[in-house]
C-alpha cells in the first residue's frame, strides 16, 4: 500500500504517493521543480521556504503561513498549498510591487519568503492591518542584505494603502489583487478532493515517529523522517483546543502556541501572555508548534513547559484505554527523559485556575531578543526562562511557585526557593535570603547559550526581576545595592 | 530608479545555481570532511559509502590529476586532504550519488582513522610557536619611541575581537556541465569567476580556455564567496570531469557553517599617548590575526588592517604591527570591511580608554583628532577630501548631538534599572584593492540593430545592485532608455582575467570599463550620424533621450534608426574596453605609497538602552551622515548603507561564533548563531547623504558604498559600554567583542559572579 495524498498545489489538483514524512520543501523543489521556494537553513530559522496552506474550517477557507522545511507532506492532504509561483500574475501583487518600489530586495534569496509571509499576514487579517503586526508577520524571515529598512518601508506603504479600516475576507483580498482570481474557486475544489490514504494511518502499521507540530523533530531528524513511517497527530480531530470545566482549564496537547496564547481563558489567566508569546519562537512556528510537543520534547528550556510548571499543570497520558494523570512537576525525570511510557500519548494538559488575586510574571533572556532558536525548544535556552505564580495578602506571600529553565537537565520547579518565600514579606531581605537556596537547587551547565556561571547569575537576576516587575511599590533593583 | 532585477526577486523567478532546469543524468556531490582539527590521516575506508544504493563513486586526493593545492596569494590549501588535516570541516573526500540526500548520507558511512595532534586555536599562542603565514608587517609614521615623552597621558590595553559568519542566505553551490572535448562549463555562486576558472584548470591540467565559469547572481556573498566559493566548484568539477556527467554540489547550512572560513578574530595590544586636552600624539598597536589553517586571503586582510589602524584620525607618531597567525580553525577569509573593522575597533577602544581616564566625552577626543585634507596616513598617502569633517559637523548639527548627550545624561541621572548610552562613530575607508594589480576591469557591449543593448562586465551581481548601476551607467552613457539595456551573466569566456567582485570597487571599475566601451561605439555612431545629417562637426552631435541631438537641437534621427543604419553600413556595433585605476602604487619594502584611489567617509551616532538587571539592550536609533559622492542610484546605495550597518551592529553584539577547545564550531546552525532580525534593527535609522560635488574617479562622480557603512556598527559597542559605565562608573570593562548580553551581565556583576562561584 502506498500513500495517496490529495491536495491543491497553487491552481492544480495534485495527488502524490511520496512518503508522508518528506518535507514540503523537498517535494516542491525536487519533484515539482518549483524553485521559487528557497532552502536557506532547513531548520525553520530563516523563512526563505515560507509557503501558505489553506484549509476549510466549515465553509471558511483559512490561510496560514508555514515553513515548508518543517512541514510533512502528509499535512497537505485536503488542503491548498500556495507557493510564490501560485501568487504570480502578469501584474505584480500590491505586496510584490511595494517591495520593488522601496528597493526591499537585494540578493533576492529571502524575497519569496517575505512575499509569502506578508501575503499570509493579509489573508489572516480580518480587521484593519497595522505596522506592528507587519513586523510580527516577518519575524521568521531573515534578510542578510537589507537591514530590513526598505522592507519596513514597503510594509508601511502597504498599511497606508490597504489599511483603511475596512473589514477583510478572502473575497476582498482577491478584489484588491493580493491573491489571484483562481482562489475564488478553491473552497469548492477542496470540497471535491478525494480522501487521502496515508499508510501510517493503517491500524496494522506501527509508525516509527508520531508527529505533532514537528517543529523540533524535523530540525533534529529531518532526513530520517523523510524515509520513515510517520503518524501525523494533527490529522485526527482530537486533542485540540482549550475548554473550561468549572475551575479547570483543559488544553488539548495539539493546541498550538498561537491558539494557547490567543485563547480568552489563557488571556484571563495570564494577562501578559500575548506580549510574552512574541518572545517564544516566531509567528510562523507558533502556528504549528504544539503545547504537548513542547512538553514531550522535554527540553530543559521549553518555554511553555516552564510556564506550565509554575501553574502546577497536570498531564493526561493515554495508551489505548489506559488513562493516567501525572503532575507536570513529576513528569521530567532527566535530560530529555520523561515519565511517559512507550506507547503512551500526551492527550491533555489540565490547569487548576488559581484564585483571582494571583499574579504572574515570565522572564526570558536570550542573545537575540526574538526567535532565539530556530526550533521552539532550544530557542529559549540561553537565559533562565522562568515563570512564577504568587498570591499575596498585603505584601506577605501566601503561596508561590517559581520555575526555571536552562538551569538543570529538566525544566525545573524551584521547590525550596518557593517554599522559603512562603510567609515572607516582599522585600529585599526575603529575596536575598532565597538566593542561596536558589543557587543550591540549580545545576546549570555551560553550553552554546551561556556559561554555567552566567546562568547562575541570570537565575539570581531573574528572581529579582520577578519581584521588581510585579511589586515595584515594595522593591526595586536599587535595594540590592544598598546592602550588596 | 528601481532595481532592474527586483521583479524577478519578488516573483521567485530570479535564477540561482540550482534553480536552473536540471540536465539529464545529473549527479550530486557531497563532501566528507575532517572531524578533527589536527591530525595525521592513517586510513580512509570508503567501502560502506560505496556500497550504499544510489552512490556512484567516491573521489579522494589521489583522483586529482594535476595541482591538488590552491589559493590566490599562497597556494597552500589542499583541495582534498592527503596525509594530514588542519581543521574540522576540511574536505577529505567527495561522494557522488543520484540524489543530494543519498550523497550526504553516504558521507556518514566513511570511516577515517586519524592520529590526533595538538591543536592551536589562539593567535597569540600560534605566534609564540612561530606558526605564522607570510611575514609580519610594520607601518611607521613619525617617531613613536621619542613621542611618548611629549604625552601627558599614556594608556595601554588590549582587545579581543570576535569573528563573524557571512551567513549569505544562499549557501555555497556549484553545478558543472561537461562539454565536448575536455571542456567544462561551471555555474557557480562565486564572487571570483576567474579564480574558479584558474583553479579548476590547474587542478585538471587544462588550459584556462577549456573552463568556462558563468555566474548569473549570488544569494549574498559579503566576501564569503570571494575566495572560498572556488573550493566547492573545483570539487564538483573534479567529479564531473571524471564521470563525464553533470554534477551539482550544494552545501547544507550546517556544512557551510562548519566547512567555510569567516571574518578573522583578532587579538590586539594598543598603547596611546595624548595631551591633557586629548590631542593624540602617539599610537602603537600590535595585531595578532587568527588566520585559520591556510593562507586564503589572510595576508591581504591583514594589510588592510594596517591601512586602517588609525581610522579617521591623524596621529603624527604611529607604529602599527600586524601578523597573520596560523591556527587549527577553518581558513578565515574576506568579509565586508576586510580587516578594516578590526583595526578601527582597536583605535576606537584606545580612544575610549583615554576618554574614560581623562573623564571627558569620547567624541571630544575623536573630533579633536579627525583627519584634515593633506594629513598623511601612516602608509604615506595624503587624504584629499574634507568630507570626513563635513560629515561629522553635519551629523552633530542635523541630529543635535548636544541634545542627545543632555537627554541621555538626564535619563541616566533619573533611572537606575535601565541606562542609556550613545557613541559617535566616524569612518574613513580607502577605496581600491590594496593589491594594485587587481584594480582592472573590462566590459563587452553589443548594440543590436533593433536598438537593444547587451552589457557584460567582469563584475558579479550578489545583491549589491551592480547590474542596476551598470544598466543606469550604460543608459546614461548612450543617452537611451534603461529598458534597452540588458545586463548579462558574468562569464569567463566573454570577459577574461577579471578581478573578484570585492573591495567595494566593482561598480567603480566595471562601470568605467562600460563607459569606455560605450564611448567607442558612440564615436562610430556619431560619425555615421554626422554623415546622415550632412555635417562635419561630429563633436556637436550627442544622443539624448533616444534622439540624435545636433548643436543642442533635437534632430529627426533616432537611436533605433541609427542602430539599424549602422548595421547596414557595416559599422561595428560591439566594443570591448578595459579600465585600470590610474595613479595607484604601493611599495611593500618601504610600506609607503598611494594604495587608494580615494577615501569614503561618514559619521554615525548610535543610541542604545541597557537593561542593567538582565544585561540585555536595545538599539534605539542610528543616525548617519554618509558621503556617497553623486549617487548613481540612491535606492541601491541606501540599501547598502542600511545593510552594512545591520551586519556591523550584529558583529559587535549578538553574532557569537563559538569554537570549543577541540576547534569545533558550536554555533553551527541558525538556532545557535543569531544574526539581526527585523526586531533587532532600530526603527529609527536616519541617513543623510552629504551634499557633495567633490570628484571621484568612479562613474559620474559616484562613490563606492559596499563596505564603509559596515563600520558604523562599531559605535554600538561603545554606546553599550557607556551605559555600562553609567551603571557602574567605578568599574573597568574589557574591550572584548561581541558584547553579548552574557558578557554585559558578567562584566556588570563581577562581585555576584564570585559569590555564586
Amino acid at each position: 500500500m502506498t500513500d495517496q495524498i490529495h491536495f491543491i498545489l497553487n491552481d492544480r489538483t495534485v495527488c502524490t504517493s511520496q512518503p508522508t514524512g518528506v518535507t514540503v520543501l523537498d517535494y516542491l523543489r525536487l519533484s515539482e521543480k518549483l524553485t521559487g521556494t528557497k532552502e536557506g537553513c532547513k531548520e525553520g530559522g530563516c523563512g526563505a521556504c515560507t509557503v501558505l496552506l489553506g484549509e476549510l474550517q466549515g465553509e471558511k477557507l483559512v490561510y496560514k503561513t508555514f515553513l515548508s522545511c518543517l512541514l510533512p507532506l502528509g499535512e497537505l492532504s485536503g488542503k491548498h498549498l500556495v507557493t510564490i509561483e501560485g501568487l504570480n500574475r502578469e501584474q505584480l501583487s500590491p505586496i510584490q510591487q511595494a517591495l520593488v518600489d522601496y528597493g526591499a530586495t537585494q540578493c533576492g534569496f529571502c524575497t519569496p519568503g517575505i512575499v509569502m509571509s506578508l501575503t499570509g499576514y493579509l489573508l489572516a487579517s480580518e480587521k484593519d492591518i497595522d505596522r506592528a503586526e507587519v513586523k510580527t508577520a516577518l519575524n521568521n524571515n531573515l534578510c542578510r542584505c537589507t537591514g530590513y529598512g526598505a522592507i519596513k518601508r514597503a510594509g508601511s506603504k502597504l498599511v497606508q494603502s490597504l489599511g483603511n479600516g475596512e473589514v477583510h475576507n478572502l473575497e476582498t483580498w482577491i478584489d484588491r489583487g493580493i491573491v489571484p482570481e483562481y482562489f475564488r474557486y478553491i473552497p469548492d475544489r477542496l470540497q471535491q478532493l478525494p480522501q487521502s490514504i496515508l499508510e501510517s494511518e493503517n491500524d496494522k502499521v506501527s509508525p516509527k515517529f508520531v508527529i505533532a507540530g514537528g517543529t523540533d523533530l524535523y530540525v533534529q531528524q529531518g532526513d530520517i523522517l523523510a524515509e520513515s513511517t510517520v503518524r501525523l497527530l494533527n490529522r485526527s480531530p482530537q486533542m485540540k483546543g482549550i475548554s473550561t470545566d468549572g475551575d479547570r482549564l483543559h488544553i488539548g496537547a495539539l493546541t498550538t502556541f498561537a491558539e494557547f496564547a490567543n485563547h480568552s481563558a489563557m488571556i484571563e489567566l495570564i494577562p501578559y501572555i500575548q506580549t510574552y508569546i512574541q518572545r517564544i519562537a516566531s509567528h510562523t512556528i507558533r502556528q504549528r508548534a504544539t503545547v504537548g510537543g513542547n512538553i514531550i520534547t522535554a527540553s530543559p528550556i521549553g518555554d511553555i513547559s516552564v510556564m506550565l510548571l509554575a501553574l502546577n499543570a497536570d498531564l493526561v497520558l493515554q495508551a489505548g484505554d489506559d488513562i493516567r494523570n501525572v503532575p507536570l512537576r513529576e513528569f521530567f525525570q532527566g535530560y530529555k527523559k520523561t515519565a511517559k511510557k512507550s506507547g503512551e500519548i500526551l492527550t491533555e494538559i489540565i490547569i487548576a485556575i488559581p484564585p483571582s488575586a494571583t499574579k504572574f510574571n515570565s522572564e526570558k533572556v536570550s542573545k537575540r531578543q526574538y526567535l532565539d532558536c530556530a526550533a521552539v525548544n532550544s530557542a529559549l535556552s540561553v537565559a533562565a526562562p522562568s515563570a512564577n505564580a504568587i498570591r499575596c495578602e498585603g505584601d506577605t506571600i501566601r503561596e508561590i511557585s517559581i520555575s526555571m529553565g536552562g538551569v538543570a537537565p529538566i525544566p525545573l520547579f524551584l521547590k525550596q526557593t518557593s517554599n522559603y518565600l512562603i510567609g515572607k514579606r516582599v522585600n529585599q531581605e526575603a529575596i536575598a535570603g532565597a538566593l542561596p537556596l536558589l543557587q543550591g537547587e540549580i545545576s546549570p551547565i555551560a553550553d552554546i547559550h551561556g556559561s554555567a556561571s552566567y546562568k547562575r547569575l541570570l537565575a539570581r537576576q531573574l528572581l529579582i526581576a520577578h519581584f521588581t516587575k510585579l511589586f515595584p511599590e515594595f522593591i526595586c533593583l536599587q535595594d540590592f545595592y544598598a546592602t550588596n | 530608479m528601481k532595481r532592474i532585477d527586483a521583479i524577478y526577486h519578488v516573483k521567485g523567478e530570479a535564477e540561482y545555481v540550482d534553480d536552473l532546469p536540471l540536465p539529464a543524468e545529473i549527479l550530486y556531490a557531497a563532501v566528507f570532511a575532517s572531524p578533527v582539527a589536527h591530525g595525521k590521516i592513517i586510513s580512509l575506508d570508503i567501502k560502506d559509502a560505496l556500497a550504499l544504493e544510489g552512490i556512484v563513486t567516491v573521489f579522494t586526493t589521489e583522483d586529482i590529476p594535476e595541482s591538488s593545492q590552491w589559493g590566490t596569494i599562497i597556494a597552500d590549501c589542499p583541495l582534498l586532504a592527503k596525509d594530514e588535516v588542519q581543521y574540522i570541516g576540511q574536505p577529505i573526500a567527495v561522494v557522488v550519488g543520484h540524489t543530494r540526500a543519498i550523497a550526504q548520507k553516504a558521507t556518514k558511512l566513511i570511516r577515517l582513522e586519524v592520529e590526533e595532534l595538538p591543536i592551536i586555536v589562539d593567535p597569540r599562542d600560534a605566534f609564540s610557536r612561530g606558526q605564522i603565514i607570510g611575514t609580519p608587517r610594520t607601518f611607521v609614521l613619525g617617531d613613536v619611541d621619542s613621542a611618548w615623552e611629549e604625552c601627558d597621558l599614556i594608556v595601554e590595553g588590549n582587545c579581543k575581537i570576535g569573528g563573524q559568519e557571512h551567513l549569505y542566505l544562499e549557501t555555497q553551490r556549484s553545478r558543472v556541465i561537461p562539454l565536448e572535448g575536455n571542456n567544462l562549463r561551471i555555474y557557480s555562486a562565486t564572487q571570483n569567476p576567474t579564480l574558479t576558472q584558474k583553479t579548476i584548470a590547474q587542478m585538471l591540467g587544462l588550459p584556462c580556455h577549456a573552463v568556462e565559469v558563468d555566474v548569473k547572481r549570488l544569494g549574498g556573498g559579503f566576501g564569503g564567496k570571494e575566495e572560498q566559493a572556488t573550493h566547492w566548484a573545483a570539487l564538483a568539477a573534479l567529479a564531473a570531469w571524471h564521470l563525464r556527467k553533470p554534477v551539482e554540489l550544494v552545501l547544507s547550512r550546517s556544512e557551510d557553517l562548519t566547512m567555510t572560513g569567516k571574518r578573522h578574530p583578532y587579538s590586539s595590544d594598543f598603547k596611546i599617548g595624548v595631551t591633557n586636552e586629548g590631542k593624540i600624539i602617539a599610537y602603537e598597536v600590535k595585531h595578532y590575526q587568527n588566520a585559520g589553517a591556510y593562507a586564503d586571503l589572510s595576508t591581504a586582510v591583514l594589510e588592510r588592517t594596517l591601512f586602517h589602524s588609525t581610522n579617521a584620525y591623524f596621529i603624527p607618531n604611529t607604529r602599527i604591527f600586524g601578523v597573520s597567525c596560523r591556527t587549527n580553525l577553518p581558513p578565515n577569509t574576506a568579509m565586508r570591511g576586510f580587516g578594516g573593522p578590526q583595526a578601527m575597533f582597536v583605535i576606537e577602544s584606545a580612544i575610549a580608554k583615554v576618554a574614560e581616564t581623562l573623564g571627558i566625552p569620547r567624541e571630544e577626543i575623536q573630533q579633536k583628532n579627525l583627519l584634515r585634507p593633506g594629513n598623511r596616513f601612516p602608509y604615506g598617502q595624503e587624504i584629499q577630501t574634507d568630507s570626513l569633517r563635513r560629515t561629522w559637523l553635519e551629523a552633530e548639527q542635523t541630529y543635535n548631538l548636544t541634545a542627545i548627550r543632555d537627554r541621555i545624561n538626564h535619563y541616566n541621572a533619573s533611572h537606575f534599572e535601565t541606562k542609556k548610552g550613545y557613541a559617535v562613530m566616524p569612518i574613513c575607508f580607502g577605496i581600491s584593492f590594496t593589491a594594485t594589480f587587481l584594480n582592472q576591469a573590462s566590459a563587452l557591449v553589443h548594440v543590436y540593430p533593433d536598438g537593444s543593448v547587451s552589457v557584460t562586465t567582469g563584475g558579479v551581481e550578489m545583491g549589491q545592485g551592480l547590474s542596476t548601476k551598470i544598466a543606469a551607467i550604460a543608459a546614461k552613457a548612450f543617452g537611451i532608455r534603461l529598458q534597452r539595456i540588458k545586463i548579462e551573466s558574468t562569464n569567463t569566456t566573454r570577459i577574461a582575467n577579471m578581478s573578484a567582485s570585492a573591495a567595494s570597487v566593482t561598480t567603480d571599475l566595471n562601470g568605467n570599463a562600460t563607459i569606455r566601451a560605450i564611448v567607442q561605439i558612440l564615436d562610430r555612431l556619431i560619425a555615421l550620424a554626422a554623415k546622415e545629417l550632412g555635417v562635419k562637426d561630429g563633436e556637436n552631435i550627442a544622443i539624448a533621450k533616444e534622439k540624435i541631438v545636433y548643436a543642442g537641437k533635437e534632430t529627426d534621427l533616432t537611436w533605433e534608426h541609427l542602430a539599424k543604419a549602422a548595421n547596414l553600413a557595416r559599422i561595428n556595433l560591439s566594443a570591448h574596453a578595459f579600465y585600470a585605476t590610474p595613479g595607484l602604487g604601493f611599495d611593500r619594502d618601504r610600506e609607503k605609497g598611494h594604495p587608494f584611489a580615494y577615501h569614503v567617509c561618514g559619521t554615525a551616532i548610535v543610541e542604545i538602552t541597557l537593561d542593567c538587571l538582565r544585561g540585555t539592550y536595545e538599539i534605539d536609533a542610528v543616525k548617519i551622515v554618509h558621503d556617497l559622492g553623486r549617487s548613481v542610484n540612491e535606492l541601491v546605495d541606501r540599501g547598502q548603507v542600511e545593510g552594512g550597518l545591520a551586519q556591523g551592529l550584529g558583529w559587535m553584539t549578538i553574532e557569537d561564533l563559538q569554537f570549543n577547545e577541540k576547534g569545533e564550531l558550536k554555533s553551527n546552525n541558525l538556532a545557535n548563531y543569531k544574526i539581526p532580525d527585523i526586531y533587532f534593527m532600530p526603527d529609527i535609522i536616519d541617513i543623510k547623504f552629504l551634499e557633495n560635488d567633490g570628484n571621484s574617479p568612479a562613474p559620474y562622480g559616484s562613490k563606492a558604498v559596499g563596505e564603509p557603512p559596515f563600520m558604523y556598527g562599531i559605535g554600538v559597542f561603545f554606546a553599550i559600554r557607556q551605559a555600562m559605565k553609567a551603571f557602574k562608573p567605578e568599574m573597568e570593562f574589557a574591550f572584548t567583542s561581541p558584547l553579548t548580553p552574557e558578557r554585559v551581565l558578567c562584566e556588570l556583576y563581577t562581585d555576584q559572579l564570585k559569590e555564586i562561584a
